[in-house]
């Protein structure tokens, strides 16, 4: 690389001309930052402006651009340099606007800029273009797990738009639960009538597409390896496994029905004439159009559909959640019996009839057709002379009812075929590596309902949600995944019908087409997408303490036989939560590390003792709090002037470096700004909130031997909407400090 | 950077809320060139009019913040806002489409400075607080508005207050002299990320919406819970500003209904699960009381969770009704709900101090002319195009909540990057054959 030439833009537009002084700021540049080029411009984002720093890129030779005007968020158009470092030393959002206004504050407001500048100057001299992960691979074909019509429709969907596919079925045929179907419930409109399945033509056109290859009776006997290049043990029912190599993997391994014989209250398993969903479809198929008999031979003349079977259960002995399919189901079927014989009774016993969007159709149609629903909750189904007699709660008659049929169907839900769950599994594996027998055994057992098999330090599965479904925790990014590359759809990730499956698979192959393209490159996955840098570790300095494997959100660094760290930096997301980890710091990132951000910490002029100007530092999570800070100064909030902000990737990429070097350095406090942990943590890294307090909580050890007060260190949880909130915070907090004193370390860094 | 000069097959997008921001990152992000056309002068759409999303609670302009620096890092996407389709021409792989793109008045030099603004008196209805309250006629419409970038309404061209703007701005952004441009593009696919209106209320007659001021419906207090909004978060009634402490939520409005939109919405039985929780954070200490007049709650999936969290909480009473009509207090402001609580039938008129329509989605371009190959159920939302190569995403396409919105726009981003790896295959095909 070209030796570094660094350069600083002060930009005095939007006012910042006239309430700082820019000789100042360049100076500041020139002479503490030792910026080789200094230049003030009144407009810097203009075309002038921009025109400026390209002709000192090329003609100059400048490598490292440091740009003083607005805050990063802002015109990122403008200031497009890719193949230079560029640090911004926001003045505009955080100095100009929100400091009070008036020459009281010029003083204030001048240092802070100027601290900004010399911090600005700091960052960019240890920043380094990233080249991108050198550990690239490029294959693009992708692994789909599981052959029903979630499986189908991405592995026929990805092959569309271009991509090699090899799909993977356990049994010996595709299809899934929807092959076993009669009819499925309608797609199109009118949404009337239930229609054909589709799925025999789906097979016959992924069996014959020219880029699908299946692998039916197998499984994946191992999953190793990153986007790119994951490396997967393909194993038959009867052979020995062979290894494939794909570049992502969608994982649509279905759902089991609830165990039908786990409701023996509604003659489940008791009661020859009480089926599931499934045993009703068989019997349709079985009837072909015509009236369905039930077991015993005899055709059904009245049947009662009980919804949610052992679902939306509160005592704890069922499933708690909603399926969502069955009400549309139970319809379906109704029509089966309806539309051979409208004679036939029909009644649904439900309690919330939960047929959304164009389902109201469908509904619409059944109550045409004659079908019964009734609001009902059903306590009993006995064994009578007639096959099966259903008590029930009437919900509006509000009274005890009893109603008498030849055949039961109970809805019962969907259970994710999610493999194993991760937290008992990191259990067993810890008891088990403790010599305890029993969980060893266990930890067998586990292994066997994994669906993946990965060798990951982290586990076998993809972490799941809730309810045992690999889903997302994201509202607006569904897909979101915490193992990069691999991607759950159907209803493996969320309990769903054929047409959300259908949608579900579609945006998973997608998915995963981009995940073998950003792999491709070198480059990060959502949501850092497109970042190049990536983690590199200095091996020789690592205590093999296993912090950073054990806390990656996202499963990405495994271990050695040594126990040494194994980056897989095409399954890294770059949030920096190893970096934070790391208690001797050898992780660190091109553009992101212990150095841009401690050469800030200390590049700032201290005020002595006596000033009664302290310095807090703020270390604020770049996705929430710092937004939000703009957008306080947007509206021209105002908040303590001797504050110092500094942008953190996510607040689980601090290390406690830089506040013990804070502290010893003289700053009066840190304030950490981070998103909502716990259950539903708003964290875009998962959990690098959380480790982040929980480090935290160990830093008060540090300040009590500095013989500081605990309260001069701070975390708070804040959300982007914290506009009127958070200016509040840092004053009440600067207010606290003033009240504590200045810190006594001054003087002595 | 523009998409049409590199000379790749373009992707494009029209609509630039959740779904529409989703299906051109997706695409972009594999490495497509994307533009994104949005009607507004900002991208965001109804989700950054929302307060909170169910069932975390947490914030829709959190997310909006992720795809924006998503955009802001992709150099694929074109994003041209106050732009309308006009027309599409041609077949899959090969679509002319021609926008109509309406004038800001204010270029792109702007820096959001708001200088403009504070030269400007005039006021307009503001369109992000469902015109709840009013704004300067120079504006952003958003915190979180994306271009960052102000907006001089249409209004005020000609008044004094449009030179006012003008003189005010330092760096020349301010230009009166834009007029409406007509721009035609080439593109491979489209994909309708068009999205969902709230269903006129005032149609719903029984419900006195327009005529009772305590009536409102489920996107106006949504903005009324947003600290951002026009009552700073607090849950102030229209009629007084006395805060609202006995809410009804009334389901289906609108919805599940031949005489008004035939399908079920969807999202507002979850809607109203949640807004009952925004009462209660306004009232930490129970002192106000949510009634939920349903037929049924649609609360699918794990959202059962956040149903039976609700149940619990004693401050929301359910009521299985349709109400039949609302009659006003005249002395109290006071909406009287008046129906057949149909769990025992019991006749009821239940006084309450604000009625929350939970209204029901339509889609946005019923009534707009589409193209001649969009297909469309009877409801109006699009399923899709004859000539093979237009896509609908998110509620363009169904009643969907953002998860599912954002799952259908990420499907509908490869329906897109299909249609150019088949033109590119019969281009191919056709190179040989030539």
């Amino acid at each position: 690389m070209a030796e570094m030439k660094t350069a600083a833009y002060i930009c005095t537009g939007c006012g910042l001309g006239d309430k700082l002084d820019a000789k100042q700021l360049a100076k500041v540049a020139q002479r503490e930052g030792k910026m080789a080029l200094v230049r003030e411009h009144a407009f810097l984002c203009s075309e002038d402006g921009v025109a400026t720093i390209r002709k000192d890129i090329a003609d100059e030779a400048v490598t490292h651009v440091m740009l003083a005007a607005c805050s990063r968020r802002m015109k990122a158009e403008a200031f497009h340099f890719p193949d230079v470092a560029v640090a911004r030393a926001n003045l505009r959002e955080g100095v100009l606007w929100i400091v009070a206004e008036g020459e009281a504050h010029d003083e204030v407001r001048q240092e802070m800029a100027d601290d900004y500048v010399r911090m600005g100057c700091a960052e960019l001299k240890r920043l380094k273009v990233p080249a991108g992960n050198p550990n690239r691979a490029d294959s693009r074909r992708v692994l789909v797990v599981g052959g029903g019509v979630s499986g189908m429709t991405a592995a026929l969907e990805a092959a569309e738009a271009g991509y090699d596919v090899l799909l993977v079925e356990r049994a010996a045929a595709l299809g899934g639960w929807a092959g076993r179907l009669w009819k499925r419930t309608p797609s199109k409109a009118p949404y009337a009538e239930p229609q054909d399945t589709g799925i025999a033509e789906l097979a016959a056109k992924v069996s014959s597409h020219p880029r699908i290859s299946v692998r039916l009776s197998s499984t994946v006997a191992e999953t190793s390896g990153a986007p790119g290049r994951f490396k997967v043990q393909i194993a038959p029912l009867d052979g020995a496994a062979a290894e494939e190599t794909v570049g992502a993997i969608v994982q649509a391994s279905g759902f089991a029905a609830y165990d039908l014989a786990k409701l023996p209250e509604l003659g489940g398993g008791t009661n020859p004439h009480v089926v599931d969903q499934a045993g009703l479809e068989a019997l349709a198929r079985a009837a072909g159009g015509g009236p369905l008999k039930r077991a015993d031979g005899k055709t059904v003349r009245s049947v009662a559909f009980i919804q949610c079977a052992g679902q939306r259960d509160d005592s704890g002995k069922h499933l708690p959640y909603c399926s969502g399919h069955c009400c549309a189901t139970s319809i379906k079927q109704a029509m089966y019996f309806k539309n051979a014989d409208p004679d036939v009774d029909t009644v649904v016993l439900y309690t919330d009839l939960r047929v959304p969007g164009m389902g109201e159709d469908f509904y619409r149609s059944a109550q045409n057709k004659g079908v019964t629903f009734t609001k009902g909750k059903a306590s009993a189904v006995e064994a009578s002379d007639r096959g099966a007699s259903v008590k029930f709660r009437d919900l509006i008659l509000d009274e005890d009812a009893v109603v008498d049929v030849d055949l039961v169907v109970l809805a019962t839900g969907q259970v994710a075929n999610a493999g194993v769950n991760l937290d008992e599994w990191t259990a067993t594996v810890t008891e088990a590596e403790k010599g305890d027998e029993a969980a060893r055994k266990k930890k067998d057992e586990l292994q066997k309902i994994s669906v993946l098999n990965m060798s990951y330090r982290q586990g076998p599965d993809l972490p799941q949600l809730k309810h045992g479904f690999a889903d997302s925790h994201f509202i607006c990014f569904p897909y979101e995944t915490r193992r990069t590359g691999i991607y759950a759809a159907g209803p493996t990730r969320r309990p769903m019908d054929i047409a959300q499956a259908v949608e579900d698979a579609t945006g998973a192959a997608l998915k995963a087409v981009q995940a073998v393209e950003n792999a491709a490159q070198g480059r990060a996955a959502h949501p850092r997408v497109g970042d190049l840098s990536y983690p590199i570790v200095r091996l020789e300095g690592c205590t093999q303490c296993k912090r950073c494997t054990v806390e990656c959100p996202f499963g990405a660094i495994d271990e050695d036989e040594k126990r040494f760290p194994v980056f897989n930096e095409s399954r890294c997301r770059r949030c920096g939560t190893c970096m934070g980890a790391c208690p001797v710091r050898v992780i660190s990132f091109e553009n992101y590390s212990v150095d841009t951000v401690g050469a800030q910490i200390k590049a700032v002029d201290m005020p002595d003792e006596f000033s009664e100007k302290p310095r807090m530092l703020l270390l604020a999570c770049e996705n929430d709090a710092y937004p939000a800070l703009d957008m306080a100064a947007l509206q021209r909030r105002t908040y303590s002037a001797f504050v110092r902000v500094i942008p953190v990737r996510c607040l689980g990429s601090v290390n406690t470096i830089w506040i013990t070097d804070a502290l010893n350095g003289g700053w009066d406090g840190v304030m950490m700004l981070g998103c909502k942990k716990g259950d539903d943590y708003q964290c875009h890294f998962v959990k690098g909130s959380e480790m982040a307090h929980y480090r935290l909580s160990k830093v008060d050890d540090t300040l009590k031997q500095l013989g500081l007060e605990t309260e001069r260190v701070v975390t708070h949880e804040v959300a982007i909407t914290d506009i009127e909130r958070l200016p509040k915070l840092i004053d009440e907090y600067a207010a606290k400090i003033n009240e504590i004193g200045m810190s006594p370390m001054k003087g002595f860094a | 950077m523009s998409a049409q000069q590199t000379g790749s097959p373009v992707v494009l997008v029209v609509g630039g809320g959740i779904s529409g921001m989703t299906a051109a990152l997706e695409a972009a992000e594999c490495g497509r060139q994307v533009i994104l056309v949005e009607r507004s002068p900002t991208l965001g759409g109804r989700t950054a009019l929302l307060y909170r999303y169910f069932p975390k609670m947490c914030h829709p302009t959190c997310g909006l913040e992720i795809n924006l620096r998503r955009l802001r890092a992709n150099r694929n996407v074109r994003v041209l806002t106050m732009a309308e389709v006009t027309a599409v021409k041609g077949s899959a792989g090969h679509y002319e489409v021609t926008l109509k793109q309406h004038p800001r008045y204010v270029n792109e030099k702007c820096t959001a400075c708001g200088d403009c603004a504070r030269a400007v008196s005039a006021k307009i209805r503001n369109p992000f607080n469902y015109g709840l309250d009013e704004i300067g006629a120079a504006y952003l419409p958003h915190a979180m508005a994306y271009p960052p970038r102000y907006v001089i309404d249409p209004s005020v061209i000609g008044t004094p207050d449009a030179q006012k703007a003008k003189d005010a701005c330092k760096v020349g952004a301010v230009d009166l002299e834009m007029t409406e441009q007509t721009l035609t593009l080439n593109v491979a696919a489209v994909i309708w990320a068009t999205g969902w209106k709230p269903y006129d209320a005032a149609r719903i007659q029984p419900y006195g919406y327009g005529r009772f001021k305590n009536v409102i419906t489920s996107v106006e207090f949504e903005r009324i819970a947003d600290p951002a909004g026009p009552t700073g978060g607090r849950l102030l009634r229209p009629s007084d500003g006395q805060p609202a402490k006995n809410i009804a939520f009334i389901q289906c409005a609108g919805s599940r209904d031949e005489n008004h939109l035939r399908h079920c919405s969807r999202i507002c039985c979850m809607a109203t699960l949640k807004q009952t929780q925004y009462v209660r954070e306004a009232y930490p200490d129970g002192g106000a009381k949510s009634t939920i007049y349903y037929i049924d709650i649609r609360a699918i999936d794990r959202l059962e969770d956040f149903n039976a969290m609700v149940h619990a909480d004693p401050n929301v009473a359910f009521v299985k009704s349709k109400v039949a009509r609302i009659a006003l207090n005249e002395a109290s402001g006071n909406p009287v709900l008046h129906g057949v609580d149909t769990e025992g039938y019991h006749r009821y008129a239940t006084e309450h101090d604000l009625v929350v329509l939970a209204i029901g989605m339509q889609p946005e371009t019923d009534g707009i002319e589409l193209p001649d190959d969009i297909v469309r159920d009877s409801s109006g939302f699009i399923e899709g195009s004859t000539s093979g190569g237009q896509f609908a995403a998110g509620a363009a396409s169904s009643p969907l909540d953002v998860n599912r919105a954002v799952q259908s726009a990420t499907a509908a981003a490869l329906r897109g990057i299909q249609v150019i790896h088949r033109a590119a295959g019969a281009e191919r095909a056709e190179a040989s054959h030539g």
